[in-house]
């Protein structure tokens, strides 16, 4: 990085000025932009940490009231631990990933949905259904709530990522892009400037001498034309061109 | 980013009685090629198969939550603290002898990193 006099490297024209002052422009527009987007995002991230942490805090709840449910099945039922996992082929619950637009991100959610018949409705037929039934209620909305705790936790990872990027571009607009913009604004004024003052000069000093020239020229006309008046009038007029009879023919 | 139409599991890394009771919900599943979506840790599971297990649910396709007891993500933690994909998302939840604490997980480990002591 070269600091903070690092400009563009452009010819430095009235045009190029215009460029550059509308560039800037752009530059002020899209930080503020961009700014705005990530107070937004950051805001929302906010929201989703402190409903994260409830979330948390009912799973724990709901499994523990779960995992007692599932002893209570043990205690009527014995171990039917061993047949349900081997019975377990195709999954009832899954989870659909619809996409939702916050702010210009798309983050995703998850909805549960019920995928073909129950499974294990046949289980402990023999005896204890009911608690294996209320096990598997229970279980299913802790589910539920898994579900959704997933849903802020992946939105959570998403907005943290995308978060940084933009941090991180308002960062480079404001420290980098800004900064060039405005050095080579500042140069190219000055170019012109000192091209309008040796402009200025120059027409002053060819003035200076024009002006010179005109009194010396004046001097030799007077000298020139005092001694014509002492002669007459009558010949006065003829000696207006006595100066430029002297001069050569113009040969092309 | 894609719109993981795919990924409809739900994964389980836990001691038998939270994998059984996971599963009478109906969330087990077996794929054609015998892979299953779950695997039951007890005290003889060695440590690899456990970051095998997990490492093989991390990639796979159609695995969108991937839920893993409390005290097992303690035995991988550094496998989760170094994980950082949007998909599938990892969950930790407690187990019947291990309750949830809150100070152990990764991802509430993270918030507290953003956000100082607030």
């Amino acid at each position: 990085m070269s600091g903070t006099n690092a400009k563009f490297n452009i010819f430095p024209t009235r045009m190029a000025l215009t460029t550059m002052k509308n560039r800037y422009k752009g530059a002020v527009t899209g930080h503020s932009l961009l700014k705005r987007k990530s107070e937004a995002l950051t805001r929302r991230f906010r929201d989703i940490v402190s409903k994260i942490d409830q979330a948390k805090r009912k799973m724990g709840k709901i499994l523990q009231i779960a995992s007692f449910s599932y002893a209570e099945v043990k205690y009527s039922t014995g171990d039917i631990g061993f047949q349900i996992r081997e019975s377990a082929k195709l999954a009832q619950l899954k989870v659909k990933a619809r996409q939702e637009n916050v702010s210009g991100v798309m983050l995703p959610a998850f909805d549960m949905i019920v995928d073909g018949q129950n499974a294990f409705e046949l289980t402990g037929l023999g005896r204890g259904g009911q608690q294996i039934q209320k096990c598997k209620d229970t279980y299913q909305k802790a589910i539920q709530v898994l579900i959704e705790l997933a849903s802020l936790q992946t939105a959570f990872v998403i907005l943290d990522e995308v978060i940084k990027v933009t941090n991180r571009r308002v960062n480079a607009i404001e420290h980098v892009i800004m900064p060039k913009i405005d050095n080579t604004i500042k140069f190219i004024t000055s170019e012109l400037d000192e091209g309008d003052r040796e402009e200025f000069f120059r027409l002053k000093k060819v003035q200076g001498k024009k002006k010179e020239r005109i009194a010396v020229e004046e001097q030799k006309r007077l000298a020139l034309g005092v001694p014509v008046a002492a002669t007459g009038d009558a010949t006065a007029g003829n000696n207006l061109f006595a100066e430029f009879e002297q001069d050569p023919d113009v040969m092309f | 980013m894609a719109l993981q139409k795919e990924r409809n599991l739900m994964a389980v890394i836990g001691d038998e009685d939270s994998v059984t009771g996971l599963l009478l919900a109906g969330i087990g599943h077996t794929d054609s090629k015998q892979q299953s979506n779950f695997l039951v840790v007890d005290a003889k599971t060695p440590l690899a198969k456990i970051e095998e297990t997990f490492e093989g649910f991390t990639l796979r396709k159609d695995i969108a939550i991937i839920l893993v007891n409390q005290h097992i993500a303690e035995m991988i933690r550094p496998m989760i603290d170094e994980y950082h994909q949007a998909f599938p998302t990892i969950l930790e939840i407690p187990s019947k002898d291990h309750p949830y604490d809150p100070a152990k997980d990764s991802v509430l480990k993270r918030i507290s990193k953003l956000f100082g002591d607030s």
